[in-house]
């Protein structure tokens, strides 16, 4: 059964004195359970308000999306999300980061520091634990973000580029860090991406969407096994599917690029 | 000097003891120089002697003291109000559309020339130097605290809400945290304008203080005695400055990183 059913959810901004601009045309999409799903596609597509429509942080102008059934109506800590810019409180420490929903949750003290050192040990920030947000490189703020996103041990993980700040090493290294995780957490992800590489590497499905206003242009499985070592990016399997989806990625940014000229 | 390239700490403190001295050079040269009259200037000498005979003779710490209490007893009654009310208007929408624009206006009143009305309705007693720091420095808090904490980050808010945050919580534990090392520096730009204000209230109708001084000193031409006055305030000012940062740092040292 799948756990998040997305239907015919469409998003269009009113402006004063003209035709609403439509971000998102109906839309429908199942996610399994344990399914990591990567949603790739030209920026200004609707995919991030996709995801934040299943955040809660944002209201779709029609349609319905249920999680487990229920319909969604705003954010909670059962769906995770990991943004772009770097969200950590600067005021806080790693450790008491991570501890935030936790503590929002009113667990006692000892159980938060339980908790959330294992999840700052398996996205290998040990010993960084008293460092300010500033004190860190972006990629262990996006690992502590993650760490502090799963401490909450939510329903769904739902990440919005979040690796796209990052350097081309470091995003690679992050890459591996999450699905390494995923695998062992078997947790049900949500991540929006321009990256094709990322896409593939990452995803158990990917759903490309077309050009603004978005809609779901292709839902592909892909079929690489798991556990995934970086050494299958140079796989035919995987350039195979890279090679299909640059076509469709590349008709669409072309697309896009019309509709903005 | 390229811009923006910061300067060694040992660097920053000589130049900004040279500048004093400077500033002391010319004063000198300007009175013992004889290029202006004793009766408008009085010397950096006379100064000092005058005002030391301010301290041991003529009470002058009760007067430093007096001014000192209303300044923070004034300002600490408008801090503990502006404080909740601003947070609350930076975090409300409706609330700070309700309060905004009276506020607004009522920054726009100069505290002084309340001073009249508040003799009239509170008499020449403490209350009324109370009242004129109040109003010089209530509404200037309301504001600029409302605009700190409406300014959070909105990423931060949309985290919060992710992780579980009830609205409740969103204030206390993001709004106020994150703008509070800018909440004490609007605290510690405000005192210094309490600062003015006081002196204004003092100056008339005051029988003890800094200000009373000052104005009991022009019927006498001691303006040796007016500039250590003014000097004692610039002191108290710098001092109450650099208490304000150290503790800034204290508290929030976080927000000192990548300064």
């Amino acid at each position: 059964m799948s756990i998040l059913s997305i239907r015919g959810v469409s998003r269009s901004f009113e402006t004063a004195g003209r035709a609403p601009t439509i971000a998102l045309q109906a839309t429908d999409l199942e996610v399994e359970e344990n399914d990591f799903i990567t949603i790739l596609g030209p920026s200004g597509c609707g995919k991030s308000t996709l995801l934040r429509i299943v955040a809660g942080l944002d209201k779709q102008s029609s349609g319905e999306a249920l999680l487990d059934g229920k319909r969604i109506e705003g954010p909670s800590a059962g769906r995770g999300m990991v943004f772009q810019s770097y969200t950590l409180f600067p005021w806080l420490t790693v450790l008491d980061n991570v501890c935030f929903g936790l503590r929002e949750r009113n667990l006692p003290r000892a159980e938060q520091l339980e908790i959330a050192n294992a999840f700052i040990q398996k996205v290998g920030l040990r010993g960084f634990e008293n460092h300010f947000p500033k004190q860190l490189s972006g990629g262990m703020q996006q690992r502590t973000a993650l760490a502090r996103a799963l401490a909450n041990n939510p329903r769904m993980l739902l990440m919005d580029e979040p690796f796209g700040a990052l350097d081309h090493q470091t995003r690679e290294l992050m890459q591996e860090l999450l699905l390494g995780i995923w695998e062992a957490e078997k947790k049900t992800v949500l991540f929006v991406t321009h990256d094709i590489d990322e896409a593939v590497f990452m995803g158990s499905r990917v759903v490309v969407m077309s050009a603004r206003p978005g809609r779901i242009k292709l839902n592909r499985e892909v079929p690489l096994p798991h556990p995934r070592h970086y050494s299958i990016k140079t796989t035919p399997v995987f350039s195979e599917l890279k090679a299909e989806l640059m076509e469709q990625v590349r008709a669409e940014v072309i697309a896009s690029q019309n509709i903005a000229a | 000097m390229k811009p923006l390239t910061p300067v060694s700490p040992t660097a920053r403190i000589a130049l900004g003891i040279s500048f004093f001295a400077l500033f002391i050079a010319v004063w000198s040269l300007a009175t013992f120089g004889g290029f202006v009259s004793k009766t408008f200037l009085a010397d950096p000498i006379m100064m000092v002697k005058s005002g030391y005979t301010l301290l041991t003779e003529m009470d002058f710490a009760k007067d430093i003291g007096m001014t000192v209490w209303r300044v923070l007893g004034g300002f600490l009654l408008a801090a503990v109000l502006a404080l909740p009310l601003g947070v609350m208007m930076g975090a409300y929408k409706p609330i700070e559309a309700f309060f905004e624009p009276f506020v607004s206006f009522a920054r726009y009143l100069p505290a002084s020339a309340f001073i009249p009305l508040l003799i009239l309705w509170a008499g020449i007693g403490e209350a009324q130097k109370l009242a004129v720091i109040f109003i010089g420095s209530f509404f200037q808090l309301v504001l600029m605290i409302a605009v700190v904490v409406g300014n959070t980050r909105r990423d931060l808010v949309e985290a919060a809400y992710t992780l579980g945050a009830t609205d409740a919580s969103l204030v206390k534990r993001v709004l106020i945290p994150g703008a509070a090392p800018e909440i004490a520096e609007i605290l510690r730009m405000v005192l210094g304008w309490a600062w003015t204000y006081v002196i204004v209230a003092e100056l008339i109708g005051a029988s003890s203080g800094i200000g009373h001084m000052i104005t009991d000193s022009q019927a006498l031409l001691a303006t040796d005695q007016i500039i250590f006055g003014i000097i004692v305030i610039g002191l108290i000012g710098l001092i109450s400055d650099l208490f304000f940062k150290v503790a800034n740092r204290k508290l929030f040292p976080w927000a000192q990183l990548g300064k």
